[in-house]
């Protein structure tokens, strides 16, 4: 947690040089205001002087005063600085999140990594808050009241020696404790933030196998869970501020009984017994309040190291280490050498030793059954995922040696699953290029064969997508997730199974109007629909993630048994043509 | 993404009614409340009585010490004689206020008698301080295991409609994130509030008891520091609601960015994004401090007011002391008292920041909880027992927005045991017919019948256990494959399971990896492919052995070979069910009984493969699509 607080609170060196000072001068004016009163008592009531009671009284008014602007200027500049501390560590924790590889975000668990940027961040941001006016200030008014109170009286100030460490063990206790119940804490909130976020996902399906109830009752159980911790934490916290009450309490009690005797035997004026228990309440109370921060460290200290595990993970597709030394060429070739790749943890490769070269120009067609590896090979172009043996080149460059940036600039990717986000048409489709046009989106979904289910909306481009894309249909998602695609113009195209959803003449109109925009680039179609892929330049049928056929249909047909097998099974299934 | 408009911010926020609300909470604990209530009473009133003795304490010294200037022998009429023969008037009108027994000192039995007594209280009123919090601690988690759970009941009885439109990482936000924090405030408010408000009235008390001139004084701070709470507290409310609202858009982006993270990535949209997340997160801020800081004002404000106070006291008693119309000890014993006054009032203060942010986070909560449900089954609903699969669409209309008409004038009846294909191009209405069967969405007129029941009759729980379903977009949670596949059932065995599987042509990948049925599946199942995901969700409805199949799309990332082994194997499933089955690739559907072909929202054509072929129409079309190349190498 240290390192967090340091790092992120570097910057706003000024502001907590401010906050010190101005924390300085409210410790010093409520240590004056005791002091003030001791003298009335002493100068002012026993001697019966009524002029210097209210001379001294104009004084301590005063001196309220300039304490009550103090504190206001202080929680501006805390409330600031905390603020801001809260701002960039979550823009921060963002910025690092997004460098991750899908693999990683679901190491970490999406929710988890929800809860992490807004939840504990939120810890430590009110720990910032409430430190930065209690933490700085309860240190200084008890050591200026120990001091105070020595100048007092020397020997009564002896017990404090026994009362503060006390203090200081009990609070110690309670938070030691209670940082492994926070730390408990934190991943059950966790947990139901997960169970949740599934239930949103997957309602339809749960509602569908009516698992409603069951689903309740699991939610129920990370609940139970989460409030049971919660249970331990606020209970050990329940005695932490009556111990310390009493604590103080009972050295004020202490304090009368001793001073009664160093009064007694005349080593001490009485005034000076009330400045010494005011003092020794200045102290207890600053403790009392350091106490109130103190209770939020523990869980600010459990978020923290949550938030430090997420910062200090490096992403593993990593920038490459030097820029390029010439341009990128953008060309367009794309070869694979001898790529073999392994999911991790996984003990067989999904993909061994492929090897073909992509040329610009050409539409490439990948086939291959059920979890041959198709997804896999596609995500290695872009590097959503990294070889772990061979190598990929875009013309001639390893794509490891490419800044991230400028390889994903080379790239126009429909992912299997057709994934929308939340806003308009325009907005999905201009995901694609930021600054399309209007005529370019048009343009972009004529090609995708959108353009006659967007004309029907009123709204048009302006028509709201509901997060995911729920409030369209299969085909009509599959559609804009292209447009999206083909507004970029990009050099490179990647279809994973993007047609599946479209019934065939859309696919082929598709197809048709997309060989338009393609010819010059290079275009990777992975596909069931022997329709679909037929009329590609080239067609590389993967079998459990090999190669086993690289040509036009006409000579796969010929040569390659498992892709005769593919066609066969669409005869079969089509009946004769 | 894109632009952050809230959706409900246009609603007025009451923050007095949420409050009152809010406690309502509270109501099915009252008797511990009530019980904590008394303890704080008890605790705060031993607390109260602690300064009063001390007081007297300290008298007995300043009695001792004033006694022992005084010649032994003397009584204390005349040592007040003799000070105001000297002419010290003031003094003597202070010492004539005092027990005194010239002469002696302290009095040490007295003093350790009174200390030994005020150490009992102090002991007394820190037990039942713990036992109040210790209470209020339970109260406190099972409030909020209530709303949470109140809360996700809710979902469950929202319609779809809700979940279509709202964010998820908002939602999810209000059941983490606010409620959270209204367990802070929960935590933090009441017992702080209660021992507070008792406080400051029992030391109003005291004070009255001791001087009830010098307690005007204090009095009077009380009305003012409410006002100046008041004023403050109204300023920074809206900054608290708007902190709580964008920490939900935060959230909400945040949610959408990490699920479309690929995406993001491939895009070149990692910038925009951080941008977009830039900008939420900068007004977050924004709210946050002007909160935060407006709010944090009320401590200095209030501190001041204290402060006004102790001065006062500190004048004024100093002055009654002096002519002698209090004694020192009572002075002594005031003082502390406005010192303790501060404490509560600030408090106080810290409360009213804390609730403040609080009730905004309630607010929240309370407004997903006011969301209109579905309207609940019927009471006396028709009972489904033994479905045969008999279903009659009547004059079915539906639409999903007022203003497109989607559904229209649709009529079928399907014989139990039936094969029904909807065959249609892309938003012709398919999936819809499928949200209306199953009554994720209601038919806005028209009825559908099933065994002659409508089903809007139905209990929905009776009616969907009677589907089966694979869905255009699958779905499996986060857990073991077993687990995946065995959700469509009640307690199935291993050897079903993987009968299941086998059928859906899965088990023979499935015991490729290493952990077999145990196999973790990750969130949104990503380590998987597309084709195994909907294999796996073929099982699970296979399991489920429903009365009605519902097949939408469901292999339409399977490759074509597997394809043709699960064909046979749901022939054989079939068998005795009526089932629907959607899908572009017709092959999958030859064979069905009854074949309808939709187009917008309607049925254009309807009939059997050879059927429908022969009058060479839309279906026939459609048919021929499949094969329809620019460049079919076979035809050229
Ligand atoms: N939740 C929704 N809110 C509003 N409109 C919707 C919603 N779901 C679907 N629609 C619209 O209703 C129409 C029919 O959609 P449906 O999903 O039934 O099509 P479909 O025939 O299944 O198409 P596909 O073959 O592409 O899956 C589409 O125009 C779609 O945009
Ligand atoms: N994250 C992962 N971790 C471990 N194994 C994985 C992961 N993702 C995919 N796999 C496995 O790798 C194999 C190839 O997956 P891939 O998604 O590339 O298949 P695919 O050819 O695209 O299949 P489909 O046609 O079903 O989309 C599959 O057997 C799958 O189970
Ligand atoms: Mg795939
Ligand atoms: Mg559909």
């Amino acid at each position: 947690m240290k390192d967090l607080l340091v790092t992120y609170l570097r910057p706003h060196r000024k502001a907590l040089g401010v906050i010190a000072v101005l924390l300085l001068i409210q410790a010093i004016t409520n240590l004056y205001l005791p002091n003030l009163n001791a003298d009335i008592i002493n100068y002012g009531v026993l001697t019966g002087d009524t002029a210097y009671i209210l001379r001294v009284g104009g004084l301590m008014l005063l001196v309220s005063i300039l304490l009550g602007v103090a504190s206001v200027i202080t929680v501006y500049y805390s409330a600031r600085t905390s603020m801001r501390f809260g701002r960039e560590v979550r823009g921060d924790l963002f910025r690092h999140v997004e460098g991750f590889s899908l693999s990683q975000m679901h190491a970490f668990g999406v929710p988890s990594l929800i809860t992490r940027n807004t939840n504990d961040v939120q810890q430590l941001q009110m720990l910032v808050m409430v430190g930065l006016t209690m933490m700085v200030l309860a240190p200084i008014t008890a050591v200026g009241g120990v001091i105070m109170a020595m100048r007092e009286n020397v020997q009564l100030s002896g017990l404090l020696i026994v009362t503060v460490p006390l203090m200081i063990a009990v609070i110690g206790i309670m938070v030691f404790k209670a940082v492994p119940l926070f730390r408990a804490m934190q991943v059950k909130i966790d947990r139901v933030n997960g169970v949740l976020r599934e239930n949103l996902v997957g309602i339809r399906v749960i509602r569908a196998f009516v698992r409603t109830s069951h689903e309740e009752e699991r939610f129920a159980e990370a609940n139970a869970d989460l409030t049971d911790t919660a249970l331990k934490v606020t209970r050990l916290f329940a005695l932490i501020m009556p111990t310390l009450m009493l604590i103080m309490n009972l050295t004020i009690v202490a304090t009368i009984w001793f001073g009664g005797h160093l009064i007694a035997e005349g080593s001490m004026p009485i005034g000076n017994l009330f400045a010494f228990q005011s003092y020794i309440m200045q102290i207890l109370f600053s403790v009392m309040m350091a106490v109130m921060t103190m209770m939020m460290v523990p869980r600010a200290a459990a978020s923290a190291e949550r938030i430090q595990a997420v910062l200090q993970a490096v992403p593993d597709i990593a920038e490459p280490e030097q820029a390029l030394a010439t341009p990128l060429p953008r060309i367009g070739r794309i070869e694979l050498r001898g790529v073999e790749f392994r999911y991790p943890g996984a003990e067989e490769s999904v993909l061994q030793d492929v090897s073909f070269t992509l040329e610009p120009g050409t539409t490439t067609a990948i086939v291959g059954g059920t979890g041959s590896g198709k997804s896999t090979l596609v995500n290695l172009l872009p590097r959503l995922l990294d070889v772990t043996g061979g190598a990929v080149l875009i013309d001639g460059i390893d794509v490891r040696d490419i800044p991230l940036e400028e390889l994903w600039d080379l790239f126009g990717l429909v992912p299997q699953r057709g994934f929308l986000f939340g806003g308009t048409v325009g907005s999905n489709v201009r995901f694609g290029r930021p600054d399309a046009t209007d005529e370019e989106v048009w343009e972009a979904l004529t090609i995708a064969q959108a353009r006659e289910f967007i004309d029907l909306l009123p709204e048009g481009l302006d028509a709201p997508i509901d997060q995911g894309g729920v409030n369209l249909s299969g085909g009509q998602r599959q559609r804009l997730a292209i447009a999206r695609c083909v507004v970029r113009e990009p050099l490179i195209y990647l279809f994973d199974d993007s047609f599946s959803a479209l019934d065939y003449t859309t696919d082929a109109r598709l197809r048709g109007a997309l060989a338009q925009q393609t010819r010059e680039r290079t275009v990777v179609i992975v596909a069931q629909r022997v329709s679909t892929i037929m009329d590609a330049d080239r067609i590389v049928v993967l079998d459990s993630g090999r190669v086993v056929g690289i040509g036009s249909h006409d000579d796969l047909i010929e040569t390659c048994e498992p892709y005769r097998e593919i066609v066969a099974s669409q005869v079969a299934l089509g009946g004769a043509r | 993404m894109g632009g952050f408009q809230g959706k409900s911010d246009a609603k007025a926020q009451d923050f007095r009614g949420s409050l009152k609300r809010f406690g309502s909470r509270l109501r099915p604990e009252r008797l511990i409340v009530v019980v904590v209530i008394v303890l704080a009473f008890a605790s705060v009133f031993l607390a109260v009585l602690g300064p009063k003795l001390l007081g007297n304490a300290t008298n007995i010294i300043f009695d001792g010490l004033v006694s022992s200037q005084l010649p032994a022998g003397m009584t204390q009429d005349q040592a007040v004689a003799a000070l105001n023969a000297t002419g010290q008037t003031d003094r003597a009108d202070m010492v004539a206020a005092m027990t005194l027994t010239p002469g002696e000192g302290v009095d040490f039995a007295a003093l350790a008698r009174i200390l030994a007594i005020v150490t009992i209280v102090y002991v007394l009123s820190s037990v039942l301080s713990w036992g109040q919090n210790y209470l209020m601690a339970g109260v406190t988690q099972r409030t909020i295991y209530r709303l949470r759970e109140e809360v996700d009941h809710k979902l469950g009885r929202l319609p779809l409609r809700y979940f279509d439109g709202s964010s998820r990482g908002d939602v999810l936000s209000r059941v983490t994130n606010d409620i959270d924090n209204i367990s802070m405030t929960l935590q933090q408010t009441l017992t702080q509030l209660i021992t507070a408000v008792l406080t400051v009235v029992g030391v109003l008390a005291m004070m009255v008891w001791i001087s009830p001139i010098l307690a005007v004084i204090s009095l009077l701070t009380v009305p003012l520091s409410f006002w100046v709470t008041m004023i403050i507290a109204k300023r920074s409310q809206p900054h608290f609601i708007a902190q709580w609202k964008w920490t939900g858009t935060l959230n909400g982006h945040v949610e959408e960015t990490f699920s479309g993270h690929d995406l993001v990535k491939v895009f070149g949209h990692r910038r925009r994004s951080i941008e977009e997340f830039d900008e939420a997160n900068e007004l977050m801020y924004e709210s946050s401090f002007r909160a935060q800081y407006i709010s944090g004002i009320i401590q200095p404000a209030l501190t001041v007011v204290a402060n006004l106070n102790y001065v006062a006291i500190a004048v004024i008693g100093g002055m009654r002391v002096a002519t002698g119309t209090m004694s020192l000890g009572d002075v002594q014993a005031f003082i502390q008292y406005s010192r303790q006054f501060t404490m509560p009032i600030t408090q106080i203060a810290g409360v009213a920041n804390i609730l403040q942010s609080g009730i905004a986070s309630a607010e929240r909560v309370f407004e997903l909880l006011d969301e209109d449900e579905e309207t609940p089954d019927d009471a006396d609903a028709v009972l489904l027992v033994e479905p045969t699969g008999r279903i009659r669409f009547e004059d079915v209309a539906f639409r999903y927005l007022p203003d497109a008409p989607l559904i229209e004038d649709f009529n079928l009846s399907v014989e139990p045991g039936e094969i029904v294909a909807i065959v249609g191009p892309t938003g012709a209405g398919k999936t819809t017919l499928v949200n209306l069967l199953m009554r994720f969405y209601d038919v806005d007129s028209g009825s559908i019948l099933m065994d002659g029941q409508p089903t809007l009759r139905m209990r929905r729980d009776d009616l969907r256990r009677s589907f089966g379903m694979v869905l255009q977009d699958t779905w499996l949670f986060e857990g073991t494959i077993h687990d995946n596949i065995a959700y469509g059932a009640i307690d199935p065995t291993e050897a079903q399971i993987e009968a299941a599987a086998r059928a859906a042509r899965v088990d023979h990948f499935v015991r490729t990896l290493p952990d077999g049925y145990q196999t973790l599946l990750t969130e949104g199942a990503s380590n998987i492919s597309a084709g195994e995901r909907q294999l796996l969700t073929i099982a699970r409805a296979f399991l489920a052995d429903p009365a009605v199949l519902i097949l939408d799309e469901a292999t339409s990332s399977v490759d074509t070979r597997t394809e043709v082994l699960i064909q046979q194997a749901m022939a054989e499933l079939r068998h005795g069910r009526t089932s629907f089955v959607i899908a572009h690739r017709l092959s999958t559907i030859r064979n069905a009984d009854v074949i309808v072909v939709l187009e917008q929202g309607r049925i254009v054509e309807q009939g059997t493969h050879e059927a429908l072929m022969e009058a060479e129409g839309a279906y026939y079309r459609l048919y021929q699509s499949q094969f329809e190349e620019p460049q079919d190498p076979d035809e050229s």
